[in-house]
Order: C-alpha cells, then sequence, then structure tokens
C-alpha cells in the first residue's frame, strides 16, 4: 500500500515540476549548475570504468573463443554488441545511480531538513519546479556522456586486446564494423533518455519527500540508489523487449 | 493586519491546535510564546501556508487564506518574508546570492538595481564587507541577520520569525530582536515571532499570546505580563527565581 501511495506522489511530483515554472533568467542559472553537477563531472568515472571494463568485456571474450575457426575480427565485433546495447546504457546508468542518484538525494534532503524547501515556498516559489525540473533538462545531456562511455569502451577494448595479444588491431577493427545494425544505437540512446529521466527524478522524489534528520538523509540515498537501479532494470527489460524481439 | 479564527489543526489522532483566535497589527510586533509542543510552530506554519488546517480561518488582510487557489497563495507568499529558526540559508549561494534571490524571482529589476538593493538591506542588518561569503563561513548571528536581510529585501507586507534569537548569544540576541522591531516599525509591517526567550518577551513584545496544549490561554502585552495573574503564564514566564524576583520588584 505504502509503495502505490508513494508510485501516485511520484506522479504528482512529475506534473506539479511542471507549475508556476521559475523565472528563465534564474532557471537557466540552475540548468547550468546542475549540467556541470550532474554531467561534466560524471566524465572522469565514466571514462575510467568504460574503458576498463571495454577491456575486459574484450579479455574475457578472447579467451573464451578457442576454437582456431573463429575468425580473430569476432572479438570486435562482440565488444561492440556488448558495449553499445548492454554496457554504455545500462550498466553505466546504475552506477550513476549511485553517483548522480546519491549527490541528488543527499542534496535535496539536506534542504528539506534545513528549512531551505520550506523557505522557497514561504517565498512563494514551486520548489519542485524550482529543484527538480532544472535536473531533468541538464539530464538531457546524458547521452553524451553515454557516447563517451560508448567509445571509450570500445577503446578500452582495442587496447586489451592488441596489448594482449589476442588480436591486431586491424582485426579489431573490422569486427567493431561488422554487420553494424544502426538501430542499436538508436535503441541504446531511447534506453538512454528514459533512464536520464529515471535518474533526475527517483533521486529528486526521494530527497524531497523525506523526512527526519541527518540519518534519514543517509537512508534515503540508500533508498533512491536502490529504487532507481531496479525501475533501470525493469524498464530496460520492458523497453528491449518492446524495440528488439 | 491578521486574523486567526478557531485555529484546529490535527495529525492523525493527536490534536495539536484546539480552536485559537487572534489578531496580529501592523507596526507592531506580536509573540506567540509556550512550551515546547503547545504548537507554536505548527501555528506559524499554517500561518505560513505550509500546513492545511481542519478548521478556522486565516485572514491576511481583506484575503482568506484558506479560499485562496494555489496560483494565489504564490502571490500571497511573495508578500511575506520568513526567518527560520535555522536561518535555512541556501548553502550552495553567498550571501549576497541569498538576499538576491526573491528580487530575481519576482521582480523586473536589472542586476545593478538587485544588487544595490540587497546592499542596502545587507547595510541594514549591519553586514559589511561579507557579500562573497558562503552562509557555512558566517557565525549563527550572522546568518540570523542574512535570513533577516533576505525576508525583508521584498519589502514583505508580513514579516514571521521562528524563534529568531535561538542558539545566539544574549548580546546578539538583542541586536537580533531590536533589529526586528525597528523594521517592523519602520516599514510598518506586520511581525509574528514565535520565541522561548523570555528577553525578546520583555524587550519586544507589543503583544503576546500565550499557547498551552494547543489553546490559547492569555493574551497581553509586555506591560500585562509583570501584573498578570493567569497561573499557566507565572508558571511558564517566572519559571526562574531570577525572574520571579524581577517581577515582585517592578510589581513593588
Amino acid at each position: 500500500m505504502r509503495h502505490l501511495h508513494n508510485i501516485g506522489l511520484y506522479f504528482i511530483m512529475i506534473k506539479k515540476m511542471f507549475h508556476k515554472p521559475t523565472k528563465w533568467s534564474v532557471m537557466k542559472q540552475l540548468i547550468l549548475k546542475d549540467i556541470e553537477d550532474l554531467v561534466i563531472n560524471s566524465l572522469p568515472i565514466i571514462s575510467f570504468v568504460s574503458f576498463c571494463i571495454g577491456g575486459v568485456i574484450t579479455i574475457q571474450t578472447a579467451l573464451n573463443l578457442t576454437s582456431p575457426l573463429t575468425p580473430k575480427s569476432l572479438v570486435g565485433f562482440a565488444t561492440r554488441e556488448s558495449v553499445i546495447l548492454e554496457f554504455a546504457p545500462t550498466i553505466i546508468s546504475i552506477i550513476m545511480a549511485g553517483k548522480i542518484g546519491s549527490f541528488i538525494t543527499s542534496s535535496i534532503g539536506s534542504m528539506r531538513v534545513t528549512e531551505q524547501i520550506d523557505a522557497l515556498e514561504v517565498m512563494g516559489v514551486n520548489s519542485l519546479n524550482y529543484l527538480i525540473l532544472p535536473k531533468v533538462i541538464a539530464m538531457l545531456f546524458y547521452p553524451f556522456l553515454i557516447s563517451v562511455a560508448m567509445f571509450l569502451g570500445i577503446f578500452g577494448g582495442l587496447a586489451a586486446c592488441v596489448y594482449g595479444g589476442f588480436s591486431t588491431i586491424n582485426d579489431f577493427i573490422t569486427g567493431v564494423q561488422m554487420d553494424f545494425i544502426p538501430f542499436h544505437m538508436t535503441y541504446a540512446f531511447i534506453k538512454t533518455f528514459v533512464f536520464a529521466f529515471l535518474l533526475a527524478s527517483i533521486p529528486s522524489f526521494h530527497g524531497y519527500y523525506m523526512k527526519g534528520g541527518a540519518l534519514e538523509v543517509g537512508k534515503a540515498s540508500t533508498t533512491a540508489f536502490v529504487w532507481t537501479s531496479v525501475s533501470i532494470i525493469l524498464i530496460n527489460y520492458i523497453l528491449t523487449q518492446m524495440l528488439l524481439s | 493586519m491578521i486574523e486567526i479564527k478557531n485555529i484546529c489543526k490535527s495529525f492523525a489522532e493527536t490534536k495539536v491546535l484546539k480552536g485559537i483566535s487572534a489578531t496580529f497589527e501592523k507596526g507592531k510586533t506580536s509573540l506567540i510564546i509556550g512550551q515546547s509542543g503547545s504548537g507554536k510552530t505548527v501555528l506559524l506554519k499554517c500561518l505560513l501556508g505550509l500546513h492545511n488546517f481542519n478548521k478556522g480561518d486565516i485572514i491576511y488582510g481583506n484575503e482568506k487564506l484558506n479560499d485562496l487557489d494555489e496560483n494565489d497563495k504564490m502571490t500571497l507568499k511573495s508578500k511575506i518574508g520568513t526567518v527560520f529558526q535555522g536561518s535555512a540559508l541556501f548553502d550552495s549561494m553567498s550571501i549576497e546570492e541569498n538576499v538576491m534571490l526573491p528580487l530575481k524571482m519576482f521582480t523586473n529589476y536589472s542586476n545593478e538595481e538587485i544588487l544595490d538593493r540587497a546592499n542596502l538591506v545587507l547595510k541594514r542588518v549591519n553586514l559589511i564587507n561579507v557579500n562573497k561569503k558562503m552562509p557555512s563561513e558566517a557565525s549563527g548571528g550572522m546568518q540570523k541577520r542574512v535570513a533577516i536581510a533576505r525576508a525583508i529585501v521584498n519589502n514583505p507586507e508580513y514579516l514571521f520569525c521562528d524563534e529568531p534569537n535561538s542558539g545566539l548569544d544574549p548580546k546578539t540576541a538583542t541586536l537580533i530582536d531590536n533589529l526586528i522591531k525597528e523594521i517592523t516599525i519602520e516599514s510598518n509591517i506586520v511581525t509574528v515571532i514565535n520565541s522561548h526567550d523570555m528577553n525578546s518577551v520583555m524587550e519586544i513584545g507589543d503583544k503576546i499570546v500565550f499557547l498551552e496544549d494547543g489553546l490559547k490561554k492569555w493574551e497581553g502585552s509586555k506591560n500585562n505580563i509583570f501584573k498578570t495573574e493567569n497561573k499557566a503564564v507565572t508558571d511558564f514566564v517566572y519559571s526562574s527565581p531570577l525572574y520571579k524576583k524581577i517581577r515582585d520588584s517592578y510589581n513593588k
């Protein structure tokens, strides 16, 4: 029953987020700040994780392709498919649920605890519009992060493959270019946009409606991470079924 | 003027406010006093529209709060300045940006005009050369003064303060009290203060409303409070021997 109540409250929050818009001159500054906090500041961790995981995918694929009849280019092909279809959009989004999600929940939750949200409300500001909409708009730039993750994931795979001696650079690049289906990119970016919305809105919900003190801010961050991850995995399954099957 | 009529508020089965009526007038500092749990903060939050009350009326001038739609409530709120107990300054903004925010949100002034107005009110609360400091770099007293500056920057018609001098040393607390009193008279606004602090009661209480267990038990001014025989008030206000002595000598 509590979960149903929260789901209802979440959709009411989304609706109220568009009421009584904040002045554009103020909103613009908030969006730019959130782009920096949520997108630009996530670049280092995304680059590091993508490069390393791309390398691991390649090594594991290469070590499992033991038949001499299997073309060496298959390693590049498998790396590309894994990275574009699943690793970059989904796994990176789950990692970002930890980084971006906990940042959003704790920052909004702290504002709730210290009455900053009440202060906005009594000024006559729609606090949902002021606090959450800029984050949702900033996350429209999230596909840029996923593009970087795709590139670095494949590049990490190339580096691991060549320096690990699993195949030549030409074989790997041939594999990466083999049987490319452009719709897979469309699918990956549709998922990315949906995940970006979830990454901004679910942690915001948990921060905005939290009750209690500092301890509850920590609990809300954990709950937000769990629910964002669960939602991403569930939506990933539904979208894959709808778009690819 | 603000008029509250028979306000009742419950949380689940717990009745917190049990029919409170009072009026708060322009140019006067009205204090709501009472023990912890007496319903002061809930009453203030009802006045601010942060809590929906179950019964009664709150009337701002000619506008009945409970009859207003969301947009009209937002418009009314832009005429209200609030100082929260913990100051509630925005951590991510400098002191100057905190003070400028209401003007940026609700006026069409140029950036220069907004900055000039912010500097003027910061000067009014005796804060100079602190514009670029972050709230975390300011002392408790400074934070309270920034909160007052932010509350008055938009020339509000109503000023609400929730325990404005809690956690401050006596000297700074008196400064804050006097500042609020001066601003109330200068701008001829309705000021309502929630307080535990007996110094505030004696210094600036043009009107005092005493709450106990969700009911208004006494109403009067700082002069009346020395003479009242109301047991609930005397038990609360003169709970310390020092205040009892002060009262006795005042009455003699």
